[in-house]
């Protein structure tokens, strides 16, 4: 599956991985909904390590969609919050 | 329950489809598109360069008040040698809010130079797949009809799109960390400028120690070397100067002192 990390770019990660990163991603978005602002930070790192750490990089060149998309490390729990919201802050 | 990455590329891809939807020509959407991301990677480039304009006048910043800070050092000392310890503790307190000064901008300089470089890469990128896409964009339209060719431009146009969205962002919280920095780069030049930097102090000039060290060491000077050449004649070390209260009895020290007299 290829996962975006907003401000960094797109990584490639198999989809064996994805059991141990839907739990850290379910994590997140309880810590967002709760408003546990340093839950939500140390889960993001967490998370954003693992894909890092998981993933390689796809050329800059690559036309593909992500199926996953991440907030940037320093995104805040307001800002990925309002993301999620219906009409967002997306440009576009 | 779906998490939050999972919800994120959902919301991604529903904008992507909306843009496409309204075409009525999908082949004409991707010529808009592509009109979109040449304009997105124009201000992108502006808002580099916009970043770059903030850091360097902030590190013009910092030098003006390093060397300040140099000075009020250097005056401490000065008054201190003459024995005008209220002097020197004066100076001293100045120049200790504008450590602090220095040490706020220093992390301010830090945080522009990751936003500069982010911007940077992130241009990168997208100049990569602008062209990437105008090459995939030549080829659809040629090969396909229109009713052929909708599945071939979305694919690439939610790719695009997708990257255009996290660069709009990634540009939108630059411009906004800029803004708020111009406006503190532009009160920190209004103190460098009126030399009130010393707030706690509540005194309005920062040439008035220099003013008054000026004043002390009209006289002195001649004093300070005639004790020096008094101790050594005497075959003695030249000893730490003791105070010597001199010139012009209850000088006015002037309030708004518009040039400076520095002897540096």
């Amino acid at each position: 599956m290829i996962v975006r990390i907003m401000g960094e770019g797109q990584l490639k990660v198999a989809d064996s991985h994805f059991v141990e990163l839907n739990k850290l991603d379910d994590e997140l978005l309880e810590e967002m909904e709760s408003g546990d602002e340093p839950g939500f930070r140390r889960t993001l790192t967490a998370l954003l390590d693992a894909v890092r750490r998981l993933g390689t990089p796809l050329p800059d060149a690559a036309l593909e969609p992500s199926e996953l998309i991440l907030p940037a490390p320093d995104a805040t729990l307001a800002q990925v919050r309002e993301m999620l919201s219906d009409d967002g802050l997306i440009p576009g | 329950m779906s998490g939050v990455m999972k919800r994120m590329g959902m919301i991604f891809r529903a904008k992507a489809n909306k843009a496409l939807d309204r075409a009525e020509d999908p082949r004409e959407t991707l010529d808009y598109s592509y009109q979109k991301q040449l304009e997105l990677l124009q201000k992108v480039r502006r808002g580099v360069a916009d970043v770059a304009t903030s850091r360097k006048r902030l590190e013009l910043q910092l030098n003006q008040l390093q060397s300040q800070s140099a000075k009020l050092e250097d005056q401490g000392r000065k008054a201190l040698a003459l024995g005008r310890e209220d002097l020197a503790r004066e100076a001293l307190s100045r120049r200790s809010s504008l450590q602090q000064q220095v040490a706020d901008l220093q992390v301010q300089h830090q945080t522009l130079q990751g936003e500069e470089e982010k911007l940077t890469l992130a241009s990168q990128r997208l100049q990569a797949k602008v062209d990437a896409f105008r090459t995939k964009k030549e080829t659809i339209k040629a090969t396909y009809t229109a009713a052929q060719a909708q599945t071939r431009i979305a694919e690439s146009f939610s790719g695009i799109s997708e990257e255009m969205s996290d660069v709009g962002l990634a540009i939108q919280r630059a411009e906004d960390k800029t803004a708020q920095l111009q406006a503190r780069a532009g009160a920190i030049d209004e103190l460098l400028a009126s030399g009130a930097l010393d707030d706690q102090s509540g005194l309005g000039s920062k040439d008035d120690i220099q003013a008054e060290l000026d004043r002390l060491s009209g006289g002195n000077d001649v004093e300070l070397e005639l004790q020096r050449m008094k101790a050594e004649l005497a075959g003695g070390p030249s000893a730490q100067q003791q105070a010597i209260e001199g010139g012009a009895p209850g000088a006015a020290q002037s309030q708004q002192t518009q040039h400076r007299f520095d002897k540096q």
